[in-house]
């Protein structure tokens, strides 16, 4: 069983995280995901900062240009995932646009994200129709490659992700790009009872949560949240992290 | 003008290596939509025949193919022919396409409509086609180009569109298509996106070069029809690559034609301000395509610079890369000082003020033309007038008004 997938057992509901690596810089990353891991966050998920990132709203967005001009590389996000690893024990995965591991190279960024410690990887802008690759040299190297789906997913393309995803499914909770919403669409619990219906694997929801209540509400339906904007936010609103740690407490109360 | 079977893309939409569909899975079902819709609409004899009406009577297609026997009498080289898309309503090629996926979001019950543009026409091409066909537009334009086509922002205005400055990233074409992106990722349900040039997931590359293919096959006829032979060389600027790709597709078959790209080199290729994908980039993936690209060594999308905002794009269309990756086309690179010169060659010799975009590519075939004897034939196409760059050009020579 890999690391990411002994997270989920009966009954739990798991607390996912995402930080953008190098926001506001190298060390804060470092300390913040120990914060994270030590209030109860199961998995973190290193943002791979990218240039053009077309499924990220402005949180985002702005997370990963001030850590581009930080000279944030991926080579160096392998560094921090090295560092990481060698204090934590919490899965950690990679998310990041396709352009930089292509560019790495898939086999070299792969390989080197399992030397890293790296469990899995999550790729916004590469669907099953250009994952084969992927998919193919993630399975080599003990990577969990996590898809995607979406309010918009065909009863057709849910049936294939329940085969192929590996560790969990990440759920899109909306039809948009990722960030704190006041509100989650109705029709949420619906998409996720769909996807049960055919999956096996754990399911994750993201996008646009950013309260306990939320948080709370997802999880009686689904295995899992995942929360990102709300923790930049947070970062960039308290320095000292104690309100971002506050925030991880509330939510790990909010799902048990 | 017809739209017939082309081999190319692939059913996944590749072009050798080249294209795919990118894109976050939330958009996945749109394109599949997108594509059986076109596909239909594609043999729709109804939909087809209004496509044609229109063509004729609202954009004035077919325009003409000009001899430039000032501009070649001037060189004193080969002959060469104007293909004159400035005519065309709007002043660019970018109506054809325009209006082809106007047609189409109608025809697929669309009733939003969203687009990019950097130098403005397409911009304002779907503002013209959105105010004829009563749908709401919204187009996304850098801040940068907000700036620098004043002129076409006012027109897209009068159209009755709305216009949405983006602030990110170099705030020009590139993070226009981005924000256009993240809209229809949001609001997908009732919103066609219609993009303006080769580029993006498929089946964009596809269905924009088919809607521009008309200006390959007139010309073809055109040129049958005077000269009773092919011409030797087809010559167009690339950005995206929708004007080149619609003269160069029609005549990819036909080997004797030399098809030749003109890219933009900006303050010179070694000054990193530049649009050159394909001359000095390498590939990668970028809004959804697989394509050359310019990019810093870590994968991250590097700023561009044109004097032409037209070319000002990091990114190419992937048939484009096709053809370079095969050798079926040449592509070379232009600066801007270069490009005015082209510009005030047309204006002076032949009375017609060129957009800044295809004066990149009359100063190339100028200088190739000098070289060759009479009897061969080269085709420009003048992919749009110079109304909307009087400005920056007014600028860059140091005249007053």
């Amino acid at each position: 069983m890999s690391r990411i997938a002994s997270v989920f057992r009966p009954d739990y509901k798991a607390l996912i995280a995402y930080i953008t690596v190098g926001y506001p810089n190298m060390r804060t990353t470092l300390e913040v995901a120990s914060v994270l891991s030590d209030n109860g966050c199961d998995i973190i998920e290193l943002g791979i900062p990218f240039s053009d990132p077309l499924a990220d709203g402005v949180t985002i967005q702005k997370a990963s240009h001030q850590a581009l001009q930080q000279g944030v590389t991926p080579q160096a996000c392998l560094e921090v995932a090295y560092q990481l690893r060698q204090k934590l024990a919490t899965p950690l995965v990679f998310m990041t646009y396709y352009n930089p591991i292509f560019n790495f190279g898939v086999e070299a960024f792969c390989q080197a994200s399992t030397a890293a410690g790296i469990d899995g990887l999550i790729v916004p802008d590469l669907p099953l129709e250009e994952s084969a690759e992927l998919e193919a040299i993630t399975q080599k190297y003990n990577l969990d490659l996590v898809y995607l789906l979406a309010p918009t997913s065909t009863e057709k393309r849910v049936s294939i992700v329940a085969n192929r995803s590996r560790g969990f499914i990440y759920l899109v909770s909306l039809t948009g790009v990722t960030g704190a919403r006041v509100t989650l669409p109705p029709e949420l619990e619906g998409f996720i009872k769909r996807v049960r219906q055919k999956a096996r694997q754990p399911l994750c929801v993201g996008f646009g949560i950013s309260t306990p209540e939320q948080a709370r509400r997802v999880a009686k339906v689904a295995d899992g949240v995942i929360v990102g904007s709300r923790l930049i936010q947070l970062m960039e609103e308290d320095a000292t992290l104690s309100s971002l740690k506050a925030f991880v407490l509330s939510l790990r109360e909010a799902l048990g | 003008m017809a739209i017939k079977d082309r081999q190319l893309p692939n059913p996944g939409g590749y072009f050798g290596q080249f294209g795919g569909k990118f894109v976050p899975e939330t958009l996945i079902p749109a394109l599949n939509e997108l594509e059986q819709a076109y596909a239909k609409a594609s043999t729709d004899s109804g939909f087809q025949q209004q496509f044609q009406q229109l063509c004729r009577e609202y954009i004035g297609r077919p325009t003409p193919l000009y001899p430039a026997q000032q501009l070649s009498a001037k060189i004193g080289g080969a002959t060469i022919l104007l293909k004159r898309e400035d005519l065309a309503h709007t002043g660019a090629h970018k109506i054809n396409n325009a209006l082809g996926q106007g047609l189409l979001a109608k025809y697929m019950g669309k009733t939003r409509i969203i687009a990019e543009t950097g130098a403005g026409q397409h911009g304002v091409a779907v503002a013209t086609v959105c105010a004829m066909l009563s749908l709401d537009c919204i187009i996304y334009m850098g801040e940068e180009d907000i700036k620098r086509q004043s002129s076409n922002v006012l027109r897209i205005k009068l159209l009755g569109a709305e216009v949405r400055p983006v602030a990110s990233g170099s705030r020009t074409l590139k993070d226009a298509i981005t924000e256009t992106i993240r809209d229809w990722v949001t609001n997908v349900h009732n919103t066609y996106y219609l993009l303006g040039s080769v580029v993006g997931p498929h089946p964009y590359p596809m269905i924009v070069r088919n809607f521009q293919s008309v200006i390959g096959q007139e010309t073809k006829e055109q040129v049958m029809a005077m000269y009773h032979r092919l011409p030797d060389y087809l010559i167009a600027c690339v950005g995206g690559g929708s004007n080149a790709i619609g003269l160069f597709h029609p005549f990819f078959n036909d080997k004797s034609v030399k098809l030749i790209g003109v890219e933009a080199a900006g303050q010179g290729l070694e000054s990193n301000q530049h649009s050159a994908s394909i001359t000095a980039g390498k590939v990668g993936v970028l809004h959804g395509t697989k394509s050359h690209l310019l990019q810093d060594k870590h994968g991250q999308i590097m700023p561009t610079h044109s004097i032409a905002p037209g070319l000002d794009y990091p990114g190419v269309g992937p048939e484009h890369s096709y053809y370079a990756d095969i050798g079926r086309a040449t592509y070379v690179a232009v600066i801007d000082s270069q490009a005015l010169e082209g510009f005030r060659l047309l204006c002076s010799t032949e009375g017609i003020i060129p957009a800044l975009e295809p004066a990149h590519a009359i100063y190339y075939a100028a200088k190739l033309a000098a070289d060759l004897p009479q009897e061969q034939l080269i085709v420009i196409n003048l992919s749009g007038r110079g109304d909307k760059d009087l400005d920056i050009v007014a600028e860059a020579i140091g005249m007053e008004s």
